[in-house]
């Protein structure tokens, strides 16, 4: 698998430490209640189709990427900074 | 026997080997499955379950019966195809599978046993009892079973890997990949051509039809010096590849040294990964066996492959041949058989409309309905319209026809489509993103049809790369049809092979289909039909075919297995290049590293990092001694650790203040440049992350110290709460752990033995402790911390690392001079016990900042990382597992870490566990075990005796519930 980061170019995966959902971008505010702290923390969706999810290019210049890609062909759809990604 | 005039090998270059023992010569370009039937060797091994006589199938990789051992000790290589495996001086093969000797095997009365050892034979007969089948039905079976054995030594050999980026991988170099190479490299493409094969052509090299007037090998040798002379073409001969993953990455394994003897420092394989813009797939096509009655007899070959033999190596694998075919194709090898001056006998075709020849005799509509012969084909029953009879031949060139290799194009989930003309399955056009097949791999079987196809897809992929194509200029060459009835499987009885390498037979099948294993998937697990280490290259579309007949459903709709990578065996070594030894777990060095090993301290492993565990003094006998004296060192006088490895990240920007207190507990941007404070980093679920200290170097500079196994995981959430979360505040993050050396110097002598070598000497009063600053030490620019991990009296040197190896003699040798010196791992660890300090064997990842007793740390003033659950009831309960210290009070003196607590009554049982020990260590000076540990309502429970019970140690210990702080709870010593 590659992931094209903005920065760098088409890399290998292995370049990248993937984290799991862009969910965690959206960080509730500190009185928004426990079931928005819950769904942020620990809640998510497993999609057989289009995700988005957190990579970090650990090796290489340690951006934090929104990665959308599809789960069922691989398909890498949309590479953005995380800052950018959390717009 | 090798044929006069034929093959494109030197005659000149003879090469002597081993088979079995005995010695033979080949010539250079030989396998050694032709330098074998060139002399005369037709016997190479016995099958994997009833242990029959089996010879070379194939010409190519798809070989199912003709693997051997190659190699001795270390080096040895089993299950090797010898269709493959070229020929050098020194090479030594076996046979396998087969006691006491290949013509003489044992274990071949199975095969008189074979009607009770069919499908599902072991799942049905050594069911019971339970017992029975690890004991004694499985290794009995093992010992029976089985191909090469592996030698149990360690790899002697080398492996490589490497990184490959063009525009255009061309996959296989025979007539269609030759076309597309060409095409692309002259448009000035980057292009790969990778093929398994020791020479480039493909079949050009194993056929007699002419390219543009000349021989297909002339014609392939042109291009490929073309090619060769091309910058921007790679040729990669005994490449094989053998996946295709996401984004264009293709993985390929070359073998660059099973060919020759072996030479030091030569890899034998390396393993590429190659990222590729675009594909053409030109595997070719591995030509299917028709399934009769004992087909699998040594001189039973596939057609195709007896040509190759033939026109490419100049070996007729016997004296009187016959043909079995369904199709035209076939037909050839009898032709190319007798222009080459060998006796054809007949050829057999199953179709009444076969064409006829004046050059040999052709049955018509018949059929091959037995063979016989011990050791090798002698004869074979011929059934035609006039009846069936015993004709004598010594080799059976067999062909059902034609399977385009679509592998490579299935590796991404994809599924091959049905082609009912050529009774075959073919790629699925997209099903790799970026990859075209071409040629035999897509169903188009003139050599005419593949330098087409395989120019076309070069063309297509170019106008894809936005390149200009160049204009179709093919060479002119024949454009036969390939015509074909469908013969699966040849009715009647006796054993029919399907699967050469696992036995697997057409009654085997129709057997599983008996007992309801119907689909494809279960059929294949029941009979193991495609298992083997060939994963049923040669058979798996005709076992399929069987499959559909005996279901009633058509071939489409039976389906085929999953075809997964690789698509040939490759060694594990191969695929771990790099990964072996010390490249498994890189060494990270301090730069006191030399001098500690020369004072003779073991050194022990940090995450990848090494330090020292003791720096033992003469005639000390164990760690412990050590670890005592130098625990009395730093109390009494002076002790040097190196701290280097603790993660040192560079924190920079107008929000940098801002930015720790949201990263941090407890406040930050409260701090006055040049002090420090103790800073506890949660994780959002409120539970505790890291710990360490944070230095304020300027107004907008500040240095976080993190643990050293958490170093990596903390530079990277602080970088995901600036960028992801934070991304409007001006902080920027460095890691700055290699770039310097860090000494604690501690106890009550650590100042006297700074001022011997700080360029401006420290008063007493200066530098209180949590001070921080630049220093000048030995004329050179470093930073000075007073902090201490110890209890003591101590500071943190820093120096560029380039400086650190001398600043660690310098400093052990003065520590010296005043009763101190070096000290390692092990005393650190009780010092800091005595202190209560904690490591990350106390902050595990399941413990809050409450647990810890540090709940007020958790400022109310601002929000942070992790506040808002920290504080969620269940983790504020007062009965939680929290924090206390430990010491022995009963007989036994020992307490273990990992071992759990309990009420003093209770029975040590999971229901009654009251929390555990998570450190523990003998302290010098108290005179007693100090340990940490999490008890129930902890805090509230001081000076309560527990039992501690190590269920594993079989230790059981009284302790009492103590502070943590056991040494100097004031902190007199240390802020002095």
């Amino acid at each position: 698998m590659r992931i094209t980061c903005p920065l760098c170019g088409a890399r290998d995966r292995r370049e990248f430490y993937y984290r799991g959902a862009a969910l965690a971008l959206e960080r509730p505010a500190p009185d928004a209640g426990e079931q928005a702290w819950d769904d942020y923390l620990f809640l998510r969706e497993n999609p057989a189709g289009e995700t988005r999810d957190l990579w970090y290019h650990a090796n290489g210049c340690g951006a934090w990427l929104v990665v959308r890609r599809d789960t069922r062909s691989h398909a890498v759809l949309e590479v953005r900074l995380a800052g950018e990604g959390a717009q | 026997m090798r044929v006069a005039g034929k093959g494109v090998l030197d005659r000149s270059r003879s090469v002597p080997f081993r088979f079995d023992g005995v010695r033979y010569a080949g010539l250079e370009g030989d396998t050694l499955a032709s330098a074998l039937l060139a002399n005369g060797v037709r016997l190479l091994g016995r099958s994997f379950k009833y242990h029959r006589p089996r010879g070379v199938l194939t010409a190519g990789s798809e070989e199912p019966n003709a693997l051997v051992t190659v190699g001795r000790g270390g080096r040895q290589t089993p299950n090797t195809r010898a269709t493959v495996q070229e020929i050098y001086e020194g090479l030594e093969a076996r046979s396998q599978n087969a006691w006491p000797s290949l013509k003489y095997d044992l274990l071949s009365v199975n095969t008189l046993a074979a009607p009770f050892l069919g499908a599902g034979f072991y799942y049905k007969t050594f069911m019971w009892p339970k017992a029975f089948w690890e004991k004694l039905y499985e290794p009995a079976i093992r010992r029976a079973a089985g191909l090469g054995a592996l030698s149990g030594l360690p790899d002697a050999d080398r492996y490589e890997r490497a990184y490959a980026f063009c525009d255009l991988l061309v996959i296989g170099a025979g007539p269609a990949g030759l076309m597309a190479a060409l095409v692309a490299g002259r448009a000035g493409a980057d292009v790969i051509l990778a093929d398994e094969d020791m020479r480039m052509g493909g079949r050009l090299l194993a056929e007699t039809q002419q390219i543009e007037g000349r021989s297909g090998q002339v014609w392939a040798g042109e291009v490929l010096a073309e090619l060769a002379a091309m910058e921007n073409v790679r040729l990669m001969t005994r490449t094989t590849v053998a996946g295709a993953y996401d984004q264009g990455t293709f993985a390929a394994l070359e073998r660059v040294g099973h060919h020759r003897a072996r030479a030091e420092g030569q890899p034998l394989e390396c393993f590429w990964r190659i990222v590729a813009k675009r594909s053409v797939l030109a595997a070719g096509a591995l030509e299917r066996p028709i399934a009769f009655a004992d087909n699998d007899r040594p001189g039973i070959m596939m057609a195709g492959a007896v040509r190759a033999y033939l026109n490419r190596w100049g070996v007729c694998p016997g004296r009187a041949v016959t043909v079995f075919a369904n199709n035209d194709d076939a037909h050839r090898t009898a032709r190319d058989l007798v222009a080459a001056g060998v006796d054809v006998v007949a050829v057999i075709d199953s179709r009444a409309e076969a064409p006829g020849s004046d050059l040999f005799e052709v049955h018509r509509g018949a059929q091959v309905v037995g063979t016989s012969g011990r050791l090798g084909l002698e004869a074979i029953t011929l059934r035609s319209a006039a009846g069936e009879r015993r004709v004598e031949t010594d080799c059976l060139a067999v062909s059902g026809g034609w399977n385009p290799s679509v592998h490579l194009s299935c590796h991404m989930n994809g599924r091959p489509t049905w082609r009912e003309d050529i009774a075959s399955f073919v790629p699925t056009p997209g099903a790799v993103p970026g990859m075209m097949a071409a040629g035999a791999c897509n169903g188009a079987f003139s050599t005419l049809a593949c330098l087409r196809e395989g120019a076309e897809a070069a063309r297509a992929a170019l106008v894809e790369l936005g390149r200009s194509v160049p204009p179709l200029d093919l060479p002119a060459t024949e454009d036969e049809p390939y015509r074909l009835t469908p013969l699966w499987a040849v009715a009647g009885k006796g054993r029919a092979w399907l699967d050469f390498q696992n036995d697997v037979t057409v009654k085997d099948v129709r057997q599983a289909v008996a007992e309801n294993y119907r689909s494809v998937e279960h059929m294949k697990r029941y009979t193991t039909q495609g298992m083997a280490t060939d994963q049923g290259k040669s058979s798996n579309v005709t076992a399929l075919a069987v499959l559909a007949d005996a279901t009633g459903r058509g071939i489409p709709e039976t389906g085929t297995t999953s075809f997964r990578p690789p698509y040939s065996p490759i060694a594990i070594a191969a695929l771990g290049a790099g990964g072996q030894g010390k490249g498994f777990a890189p060494e990270r060095f301090t730069t006191s590293h030399k001098a500690s090993r020369e004072r003779g301290a073991p050194m022990i492993e940090a995450g990848l990092w090494y330090r020292p565990s003791t720096f033992p003094a003469p005639g000390e006998k164990s760690w412990r001694q050590s670890c005592d004296r130098e625990v009395r060192m730093v109390r009494a006088a002076v002790g040097v650790c190196d701290v280097s490895t603790l993660g040192k990240i560079d924190i920079q920007g107008p929000d940098a203040g801002k930015f720790l207190d949201f990263v941090y507990a407890n406040m930050f941007s409260t701090l006055k440049v040049g002090r420090v404070r103790y800073g506890l980093m949660l994780r959002e679920d409120g539970t505790v992350m890291d710990d360490g200290t944070t230095a304020r170097l300027g107004e907008h500079h500040f240095l976080m110290t993190t643990t050293t196994a958490a170093a990596g995981d903390v530079m990277r959430h602080l970088e995901f709460v600036s960028q992801g979360l934070r991304p409007d505040w001006d902080v920027r993050f460095t890691s700055v752990t290699e770039q310097w050396a860090q000494f604690a110097v501690a106890g009550p002598k650590s100042r006297a033995l700074l001022n011997e070598l700080l360029d401006a000497p420290l008063e007493a009063g200066d530098w209180p402790f949590m001070a921080c600053g630049p220093v000048r030490v030995l004329g050179v620019a470093g930073r000075l911390f007073r902090i201490s991990f110890s209890g003591e009296q101590a500071y943190e040197l820093a120096v560029p690392a380039r400086y650190g190896d001398s600043l660690f003699r310098a400093l052990v040798a003065r520590a010296e001079g005043l009763g101190g010196g070096a000290y390692g791992m092990e005393a650190l660890n009780v010092l800091r016990l005595e202190k209560g300090f904690i490591t990350h064997a106390e902050i595990h990842g399941r413990v809050t900042a409450y647990d810890i007793g540090m709940g007020r740390m958790v400022s109310a003033k601002k929000d942070c990382i992790g506040k808002t659950m920290s504080q969620r009831p269940g983790l504020m309960e007062a009965d939680r597992e929290r924090l206390v210290g430990l010491k022995p009070v009963g007989a036994v003196k020992l307490i273990t870490s990992g071992a759990h607590l309990f009420a003093k009554g209770a029975e040590p049982v999971r229901e009654n566990d009251q929390g555990y020990v998570t450190s523990a260590a003998y302290s010098p000076t108290v005179g007693h075990v100090v340990a940490l540990g999490f008890l129930r309502r902890g805090p509230e429970r001081l000076g309560e005796v527990v039992k501690m019970v190590d269920h594993l140690r079989a230790v059981e210990t009284l302790c009492e519930v103590v502070d943590p702080v056991i040494f100097d709870p004031e902190g007199g010593r240390m802020r002095g």
